[in-house]
């Protein structure tokens, strides 16, 4: 099952032709789909041809073909990777029988959920990245940020796949709710608070797909351990999508700190001020918005302690990070792990039970990979003879679900007073001044290899095009 | 392709830490399990890694595409790499002079395995690059494949059912023919798809053997019709690509087993070197020793096809080399196929008292009837079997095309897009 078909309206490697009752629903919601992408996917963009990665099949050979597509055409569809037939479930109280191909009864509700939650990210994030393509830093950024918003698109009909095909009429209810949703929508928001954040800059962006799109990265790949193998098999293939969205986010911001650096360099100064009038963004700057998407990403891992997290482990619909790789007993009854709470005005950890603090152990999974990125961001500032150094908060800095929410904590880990955080909040995160001033940067430049003169051009093209191929042809 | 080794000398396949973001692509895709991590880096195992490339495009950042010309005993090992900040610079013509690599068999090693990527940094003129006309699709009128139903890490079992010397006995260079049963397990393959052989046993580093690739020989409906068996062409590696002697792990494990014995295999792997079905199609096949397996398989169906009247001219020719008439696996069979089924050209680069042919010989001396077919849109090219062939055999068409009027780069383009080239070198 790996090649895809592409004579279908919608393409697939499914065999969808096969199922009639499922290929009306999906076509019925495609056109929906693309009244959603035309009123609300990247503003100003329908002409363009863009230098796409589109997938032809599965394999290594196939997923990532390039050319020049219009995004309305891109070939949205239904890519599962490969089966295979003696998986077994290999955690919770399933353990050792064959993985699900069907839904069962008694887990379709959190099934349902927990497909709905990661499908109204997807379109969320379009959303938010819709106006950026008008102020792109050159015409690979563009390309990139497109990429990304197709990407996306094409993980939701990943989702409204699973829900149409497994869930009947609440799924098909399910998939209309997510092109009815809007970021931002004061009425009708997305499920997820980071989702309804803005991406107002460039900087944000990059921080976004950083930070963020590494949530997605953990998330689907706790789902692409489930027992539900249709479910595991279609995150499976996001993830190798995922990639580069990641990619996006630290080489862009790798590319904000290699420029800043060479401008404090040329100018011998580490006053904000100077470099900001170079037309630079200052690494406090850089630091106040890694806080804020760090802190805010770190929410969307869920209470330190949920009843929710271990049902849905014990029950088999959602592993651990690289669960195949640890050598538990993947059952984790009567084991327990460490999560912080305040007492008495200090940060204390307290033991819980394991499967209670799920939400947790993935949390702390992905700290662990944002902690290494950004060590090789200070590799940029190290090369360049920088002394300063980048890092993410603590773990309890500016939390607003689980335990953590509401204290306040300086970035250090220290409880402060209100009155403190008051006086420093603008040291700490972002504050509109900071906003207006790298909003102030945001012009589009879209001349083939030329750059903003706020990030420094990519190592190599994409591809292995020249960094100054036409990636993205006007139309 | 293996890992080329040229008189000591590797390119060895290294991931740029400075620019690689962790995300674990290659080593979800890799088929060989070479890629591995540790919480800094990602590493490639030289000994494992057969420079397949399937991780190159699929890689976000392009980082894991950087190749280092080293002396086999000085190959950076997984535990060197996963300490690297940085790349290492090549070693100097000087260094690699101490080691006792001559300038020459560096180069030697430099060729081969040169990507796309160092071939356009490094060129001031466009250098000529023979894979990127190879399609990664399949024909339209394809068969739909099936892979990976095994992958590496839950391998299924088959029974060897027969197994003997297709070559001429008493040659160094033996070539098996193996016939493997599957039982009731599912194990569906096409013409032009390999299987993965797991050999038994450990390595010098006590890990398990990885699985070597071989292509199946049989056609979809099995060496004997109707049964779950496959075939495969195996030539037992006696000597490295040095000529130095050495014993390869799979080859002579799968050349030595007995009617009986159990093997673990992986796979099936490939789903665009297949051939088309429609009655009409053209098949040209170029291939040098084992490289004939999949030729064999698709030469073998359409006889089959032809045989229940299923065939309505679709043309068949064949380019085949080997050193000598003597290593040629299927020698006898392929004389005795009809002259209007089949067009064979044989080349041998090692006959006594004649001048060397090589198969791109044979295709110039073809060029007619190549230009015929080039400008048949039914017309599909297949080219299976060392690597060092694979440039000549495309140079060769590129140049047919040429001399016919024909514009290559728009040929080229069409026979990639239209999943018509399909190139399978190791
Ligand atoms: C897609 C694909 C299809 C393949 N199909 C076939 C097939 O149909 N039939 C077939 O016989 N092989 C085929 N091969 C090659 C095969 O997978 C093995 O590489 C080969 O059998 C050698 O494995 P080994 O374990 O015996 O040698 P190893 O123990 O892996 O290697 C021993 C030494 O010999 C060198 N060496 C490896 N192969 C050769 C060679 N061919 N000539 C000279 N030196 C060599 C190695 O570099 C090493 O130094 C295919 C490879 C690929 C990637
Ligand atoms: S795919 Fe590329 S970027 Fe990702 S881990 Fe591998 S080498 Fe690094
Ligand atoms: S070239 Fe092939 S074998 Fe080598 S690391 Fe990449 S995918 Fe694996």
């Amino acid at each position: 099952m790996s090649t895809i078909n592409y004579s279908e309206k919608i393409p697939n490697n499914v065999n969808l032709g096969e199922d009639r009752t499922l290929q009306r629903a999906l076509e019925g919601w495609q056109p929906n789909f693309i009244n959603w992408w035309d009123d609300v996917g990247p503003e100003g963009s329908t002409n363009h041809d863009v230098y796409l990665r589109t997938a032809v099949s599965v394999d290594p050979q196939g997923w990532a073909q390039f050319g020049h597509v219009k995004m309305r055409d891109y070939r949205w569809g239904i890519f599962l990777n490969p089966g295979d037939a003696n998986r077994e479930v290999h955690f919770g109280d399933h353990k050792g029988e064959k993985v699900w191909q069907d839904v069962p009864g008694e887990h379709r509700a959190n099934l349902r959920r927990i497909i709905v939650t990661q499908g109204d990210t997807e379109p969320a994030s379009v959303e938010q990245q819709r106006h950026l393509g008008l102020t792109a830093p050159s015409m690979y950024d563009l390309r990139n940020l497109f990429q990304i918003n197709v990407e996306e698109g094409r993980h939701l009909w990943a989702m409204v796949y699973l829900l149409q095909k497994h869930f009947g009429r609440d799924g098909r209810e399910e998939a209309d709710a997510l092109l009815q949703r809007t970021s931002g929508d004061a009425n009708n928001p997305r499920i997820l608070g980071a989702f309804n954040e803005k991406t107002p800059d460039w900087l944000a962006f990059f921080m976004f797909t950083y930070f963020t799109d590494r949530d997605g990265k953990f998330q689907l790949a706790a789902l692409a351990e489930s027992a539900f193998d249709p479910l595991a098999r279609t995150t499976k293939f996001m993830l190798t999508e995922e990639a580069h969205h990641m990619f996006v986010g630290e080489s862009g911001v790798s590319r904000v700190i290699a420029r800043t650096a060479q401008v404090m360099n040329e100018l011998k100064t580490d006053d904000a001020q100077k470099i900001r009038a170079a037309g630079c963004i200052d690494l406090g700057t850089i630091q106040r918005y890694l806080n804020f998407h760090y802190s805010v990403t770190i929410d969307l891992f869920g209470a330190d302690q949920s009843s929710n997290a271990a049902i849905f482990y014990s029950s088999g619909l959602k592993g651990r990070y690289e669960e195949g790789k640890r050598d538990d007993d993947h059952v984790l009854k009567g084991q327990t792990y460490k999560v912080l709470e305040v007492k008495e005005g200090q940060l204390v950890e307290k033991d819980v039970p394991m499967l209670n603090a799920l939400n947790e152990v993935l949390r702390d999974d992905f700290i662990k990979d944002s902690v290494s990125g950004v060590g090789r961001w200070n590799k940029v500032l190290e090369k360049a003879g920088i002394p300063t150094r980048l890092s993410v908060p603590h773990k309890a800095f500016n939390r607003q679900i689980g335990a953590l929410a509401g204290i306040k904590m300086s970035p250090e880990g220290r409880v402060v007073s209100e009155v403190e955080w008051a006086a420093k909040r603008d040291e700490w995160l972002p504050s509109s001044e900071d906003f207006a001033f790298v909003a102030s940067l945001m012009g589009r430049v879209i001349e083939p290899g030329k750059f903003a003169g706020w990030i420094a051009p990519p190592v190599m093209g994409i591809n292995r095009q020249p960094v100054d191929f036409e990636y993205v042809r006007f139309g | 392709m293996d890992m080329v080794v040229e008189a000591g000398v590797i390119k060895q396949h290294l991931i740029d830490p400075e620019i690689c973001i962790r995300c674990n692509t290659c080593e979800a895709t890799c088929p060989v399990n070479a890629i591995t991590h540790d919480d800094n880096n990602y590493v490639v195992r030289a000994d494992v890694c057969n420079g397949c490339m399937a991780c190159i495009s699929p890689c976000p950042t392009g980082s894991i595409d950087n190749w280092r010309t080293m002396p086999l005993v000085r190959a950076y090992t997984i535990e060197e790499q996963l300490t690297w900040e940085e790349l290492p610079a090549e070693l100097s013509p000087e260094e690699l002079e101490a080691a006792g690599v001559s300038g020459a068999s560096a180069e030697a090693a430099e060729a081969p395995a040169q990507t796309q990527a160092q071939a356009a940094a490094e060129a001031t003129e466009p250098v000529f690059n023979s894979a990127q006309y190879g399609a990664s699709v399949p024909p339209w009128s394809a068969a739909h494949a099936y892979t990976n139903l095994f992958p590496p890490k839950t391998p299924t079992t088959a029974t060897v059912v027969g197994n003997f010397n297709c070559t001429e006995a008493g040659f160094d260079s033996e070539t098996h023919h193996v016939v493997l049963d599957f039982g009731v397990v599912p194990f569906p393959v096409l013409e032009g798809q390999s299987i993965g052989i797991v050999p038994p046993g450990v390595d010098a580093i006590g890990k398990r053997h990885h699985a070597r690739q071989y292509s199946v020989a049989s056609p979809r409906n099995g060496e004997r019709p109707g049964y779950n068996n496959v075939s495969l062409t195996v030539k037992r590696v006696t000597e490295d690509h040095e000529g130095d002697p050495v014993r390869g792990v799979c080859s002579n494990y799968v050349c030595d087993l007995k009617v009986g014995d159990t093997v673990q295999v992986v796979g099936p792997f490939g789903s665009s070197f297949l051939m088309p079905n429609h009655p009409k199609s053209h098949i040209v096949m170029i291939c040098t020793g084992t490289g004939s397996a999949p030729m064999r398989a698709m030469t073998e169906w359409r006889r089959r096809l032809r045989k229940s009247g299923k065939f309505e001219g679709g043309k068949l020719m064949l380019f085949f080399g080997a050193r000598t008439q003597q290593e040629l696996p299927y020698f006898g069979p392929l004389q005795s196929l009809p002259k209007d089924f089949i067009d064979i050209n044989f080349a041998f680069s090692r006959t006594a008292g004649q001048p060397k042919r090589y198969v791109q010989d044979l295709m110039r001396e073809r060029a007619a009837d190549l230009a015929a077919l080039l400008k048949d849109g039914a017309s599909h090219f297949y080219v299976c079997g060392l690597k060092s062939m694979e440039e000549g055999v495309v140079l060769a068409l590129r140049d047919v095309a040429k001399e016919a009027g024909l514009d290559w780069d728009t040929v080229g383009a069409g026979l990639k897009r239209e999943g018509r080239l399909h190139l399978e070198t190791y």
